[in-house]
């Protein structure tokens, strides 16, 4: 059995356990802030925005086992376009939305 | 009990099947990030339409979306050590860490049904607010993606049963793992777009 032959070869449950232990630190950071109102407001969102793209990654490597090493080039380039797109996309709707609403208000 | 190691063997041309699979899989997990970025974008543009009705600080709580984000990180854990399990061909393992699985997925689902009842109940269904639509859309997908998951485990549950740890089987585990992970890298983004924006 190789590591690309599409069956999985996880041989310890190390990666899961740093992957729990790392998402539940992200994500009681976060939930504690809101519950305890310490910060301002935009603080808090910043906490939040950083905490989950940092989740995020942590997901990918420790959950999904993405790296650069053994995951097949197509996979992480079809990653890295899935990623393009939803800037893109994310990005130029909210741009567009806000900007209309902006102008609207005026 | 334990299947043999030796059935878990696969020739290069099996081999590259299962890659290919694999890829396609993952292809299909990209368009389902795209429609779930789409369908966030949608609810960012409309989560200030409340008109006149209840916003995500009255009717969200911050202890169901902690409860509800418990264990679906649970669930993450508990299924990549079912992997773990396959790897050995533990099959008794396999089948224990699918069934808590598939129990505390079934609780994320149980939670969920109750929130969207009690927000309905009070006058805040999908039909109130621009802002509910796109709650409900976004959540519901979500909630919808997991409970086909839910189905999936259930199935897959059936073949480690009855056929055993063979290769295809394996296979198709491996595929699950990468859907149910996928939904949890959804469901962070969800809580930390909709709940505690919304609770702040």
């Amino acid at each position: 059995m190789n590591v690309t032959s599409g069956i999985p070869v996880e041989r310890t449950a190390k990666p899961y356990l740093i992957g729990i232990v790392l998402a539940v630190t992200l994500t009681a950071i976060p939930f504690a802030l809101v519950a305890l109102g310490t910060f301002t407001r935009e603080t808090t969102l910043l906490v939040i925005v950083a905490a989950a793209v940092i989740q995020i990654l942590v997901h990918l490597r420790f959950f999904l086992h993405i790296d650069f090493a053994t995951t097949p080039r197509e996979n992480l380039i079809a990653l890295a376009f899935a990623c393009v797109l939803i800037f893109l996309m994310v990005g130029g709707s909210l741009w567009i939305m806000f900007d209309l609403y902006h102008r609207m208000m005026v | 009990m334990t299947a043999s190691n030796a059935a878990m063997t696969i020739s290069p041309q099996d081999a590259q099947k299962y890659e290919e699979k694999e890829f396609g899989f993952w292809l299909y997990l990209m368009s389902d990030a795209i429609i779930f970025a789409l369908l966030f974008a949608t609810y960012l543009v409309m989560v200030g339409n409340a008109a006149g009705g209840s916003t995500g600080k009255e009717l969200f709580s911050l202890e169901r979306a902690a409860g509800e984000t418990a264990l679906l990180l649970l669930s993450s854990t508990t299924f990549g050590l079912a992997a773990v399990a396959l790897s050995s061909a533990d099959r008794a393992k396999v089948l224990l860490w699918l069934a808590i699985t598939f129990a505390l997925g079934a609780g994320f689902i149980f939670l969920e049904i109750g929130e969207f009842r009690g927000m309905i109940d009070q006058g805040a269904g999908p039909d109130r607010s621009g802002f509910l639509s796109a709650f409900f859309t976004l959540v519901g997908t979500h909630g919808l993606h997991v409970s086909v998951g839910l189905s999936w485990i259930a199935v897959m549950i059936g073949q480690v049963l009855f056929k055993g740890l063979t290769v295809p089987v394996a296979s198709r585990l491996m595929r699950l793992g990468l859907f149910w992970h996928f939904l949890d890298i959804i469901w962070v983004v969800i809580f930390s777009v909709v709940y505690l924006p919304g609770l702040l």
